[in-house]
C-alpha cells in the first residue's frame, strides 16, 4: 500500500503501534483489524470496544435560515427535533436516491452538526453547497423566502478539525463514568451533550452503528491521542478492545443497518431499502419527495430483504446473485459470516414480489445454490439476561 | 511470520511438504493472518486430476473468499476434513493441523519449480 496516496486519522500512529491491518478506505487508510475481527466483534457484543470514526465527515449549518433549508435537503423532519437530539436521515438526488445516510443533530437553537460518511462527505458537501448557492442566487419572486433563507444560512465543514471514536457495548455507561466522572449523566437515545474531558470539550452522542448501548464522542483533532489513550486506559478492567472497520461492518450487519456503498446508493432510495421512517413526506418540499412518492404510489420493483443462510455453509457475498425456484430475483448487497450466529448472513435487493418475511430463496455461490430464508430485522437479537 | 526451512512455497502462498510421491498442501502462516479469521473452507473433491496453479479450495476469512491453486500437476488424494469443523485450524496452526490436501504428484520433477523458504521470505518482504 502507498501510504502516501491516502489521508490519515490523527491516531494514525495509535493503530500503528497497536499493530492493526491498514487498508484504503474511502481514501483513507483505517485499521480493518488489530488482533482478530472476531475477538474484537465479540469484545463489543459483551464487553466494550472503540473504533476509530474520524474519518467521518462533520458539516455545522447555522443561521436563522437553518433549518428550513436543511428540511428541504434532507428527508426526515428536522421540526421534531428539540435542541441536543439527533435523527438519523438521508440526503437525496432528485430522483429519490440516496446521496448520503447521515446522523443530523441540533446543537443549539440555530445551529446543527451533520455527521456523514467518509466516503461520500466531499460529495455531500459539494451538494449542499451548490443548492446553498442557488438558493442565494436565486431572484424569482416566488423563491424570495427560500433567498432569506440561504442568505441567512451557514455551511461549513468541520472535517479536517474533529476527530471522533465510536464506544460500543454493554460496558458503555461504566467507561463514559470513569472517563467523565460519576455525576455526568450519559445523553439519551440519540441525543447528544457537551462534555468536559481534562482541558477540552466534547460531545457525546448516545448513537452507533453496531446495535449495542453505545456513544460517539466527537473532539478537536488535537486532543484525539490523549482521549484515546484516556479510553484504552480506563477501558482496560471493563475488557475493551480497539476495534477496526472489519468489526464494524459484521456488527452492523448483523443488526440489518445498511452501508452506503454497498446497501445504498443513488440508484436505490429509502423505499426500496425499507427505510421509509426516516423520509416525511408530509413536509410539502423537500429534494427527491416527487420521485419518492411515485415509488410510493406504484410500490417498488425491488426491495432490500435481510436473510439467513438455511445450511451451514460458505457465507454469502456482496453481488452474489439471488433465485428462487430457479428464477434469477436479485444481487446480494451485503454478507458475511455473522460472528455472533457463526452462521451466514446477508441483505439483498430482490423483486418485490419474493421481498416477503419467510421466503425462501437461493444464493449462488460459485455456481452451486445454496437455499436461505428472507428473515425479519435484525437478524441478531441479544438473548435475554 | 514462522516459514520453515524444511518447505517448498508458492507465489501464491501455499506451502508444500514432500511426503514420498504425495505432497501436503496449506497456507502460509503470512496467508492465514493476511486472510484474517478464516471461517469456511471448500475442500477439493478427492480423486479430482489437477493442473499447476489451478484453482481447487476455498478458504473464507469474515471478510472475503481467496482461491488456493494447486502448486503442481497431480491428483487429490486426501482432504483435510477436520477444516470443515473447525475452519480456525488454518490460522491456529498454519503448518500442521491446519492442512489442506493431499496430491499424489504426477513428476518429481515439477518440484523444482517452487520457492524454498529464502525466496518465499524474500517475496513477502519479512
Amino acid at each position: 500500500v502507498s501510504e502516501a496516496a491516502y489521508k490519515t486519522t490523527p491516531l494514525y500512529d495509535e493503530h500503528k503501534r497497536l499493530g492493526a491491518k491498514m487498508v484504503p478506505f474511502a481514501g483513507w487508510l483505517m485499521p480493518v483489524q488489530y488482533t482478530s475481527i472476531v475477538e474484537e466483534h465479540q469484545a463489543v457484543r459483551n464487553n466494550v470496544g472503540v473504533f476509530d470514526i474520524s474519518h467521518m465527515g462533520q458539516f455545522i449549518v447555522e443561521g436563522a435560515g437553518g433549518r428550513d433549508w436543511l428540511n428541504r435537503m434532507l428527508t426526515n423532519n428536522l421540526e421534531k427535533l428539540s435542541v441536543g437530539m439527533g435523527q438519523y436521515t438521508f440526503l437525496l438526488n432528485v430522483r429519490g436516491g440516496i446521496i448520503d445516510d447521515l446522523i443530523v443533530y441540533r446543537i443549539d437553537e440555530q445551529k446543527y452538526l451533520l455527521v456523514v460518511n467518509a466516503a461520500r462527505a466531499d460529495q455531500d458537501f459539494g451538494w449542499l453547497q451548490n443548492h446553498l448557492k442557488v438558493g442565494h442566487a436565486s431572484a424569482l419572486p416566488d423563491s424570495r423566502d427560500r433567498k432569506r433563507n440561504a442568505c441567512a444560512t451557514r455551511l461549513v465543514s468541520r472535517s479536517e478539525d474533529f476527530g471522533a471514536v465510536a464506544i460500543q457495548g454493554p460496558h458503555t455507561m461504566a467507561l463514559f463514568h470513569a472517563l467523565f466522572g460519576e455525576d455526568i449523566e450519559l445523553p439519551a437515545r440519540n441525543h447528544i451533550i457537551d462534555v468536559r474531558f481534562e482541558t477540552s470539550n466534547l460531545s457525546v452522542a448516545r448513537t452507533g452503528y453496531t446495535g449495542e448501548d453505545g456513544i460517539e464522542v466527537f473532539f478537536p483533532a488535537n486532543d484525539a491521542v490523549k482521549f484515546w489513550s484516556a479510553v484504552l486506559e480506563q477501558g482496560k478492567t471493563l475488557g475493551i478492545k480497539p476495534c477496526g472497520l472489519g468489526a464494524r461492518d459484521t456488527l452492523r450487519l448483523e443488526m440489518c443497518y445498511p452501508l452506503n456503498g454497498s446497501d445504498l446508493s443513488p440508484e436505490r432510495n429509502p423505499i426500496e431499502a425499507g427505510l421509509g421512517f426516516f423520509v416525511d413526506v408530509s413536509k410539502p418540499d423537500f429534494v427527491g419527495r416527487e420521485a419518492l412518492l411515485k415509488t410510493k404510489e406504484f410500490s417498488p420493483r425491488e426491495k432490500l430483504v435481510s436473510f439467513r443462510m438455511k445450511e451451514k455453509g460458505p457465507p454469502p457475498r456482496p453481488h452474489y446473485a439471488v433465485f428462487r425456484n430457479g428464477e434469477r430475483i436479485g444481487e446480494v448487497t451485503s454478507g458475511t459470516l455473522s460472528p455472533s450466529l457463526n452462521w451466514g448472513i446477508g441483505m439483498a435487493y430482490v423483486s418485490s414480489a419474493h421481498a416477503k418475511i419467510g421466503a425462501e430463496i437461493d444464493i449462488e455461490i460459485r455456481g452451486q445454490k445454496f437455499p436461505a430464508t428472507v428473515e425479519k430485522k435484525p437478524l441478531y437479537r441479544k438473548a435475554a439476561s | 511470520m514462522i516459514i520453515p526451512d524444511d518447505l517448498l512455497y508458492t507465489e501464491s502462498h501455499e506451502w508444500v511438504k514432500s511426503e514420498g510421491d504425495n505432497i501436503r498442501v496449506g497456507i502460509t502462516d503470512h496467508a492465514q493472518s493476511e486472510l484474517t479469521d478464516v471461517v469456511y473452507v471448500e475442500l477439493p473433491k478427492l480423486e479430482r486430476q489437477v493442473n499447476a496453479k489451478e484453482p481447487i479450495a476455498v478458504v473464507e476469512s469474515v471478510k472475503a473468499a481467496s482461491d488456493i491453486y494447486a502448486p503442481v500437476k497431480g491428483t487429490v488424494l486426501e482432504t483435510n476434513k477436520a477444516l470443515e469443523a473447525d475452519p480456525g485450524l488454518i490460522n491456529r496452526e498454519p503448518y500442521g493441523q491446519g492442512w489442506i490436501f493431499l496430491l499424489k504428484i504426477d513428476n518429481a520433477d515439477d518440484l523444482k519449480q517452487l520457492k524454498d523458504a529464502g525466496a518465499y521470505q524474500k517475496q513477502i518482504g519479512s
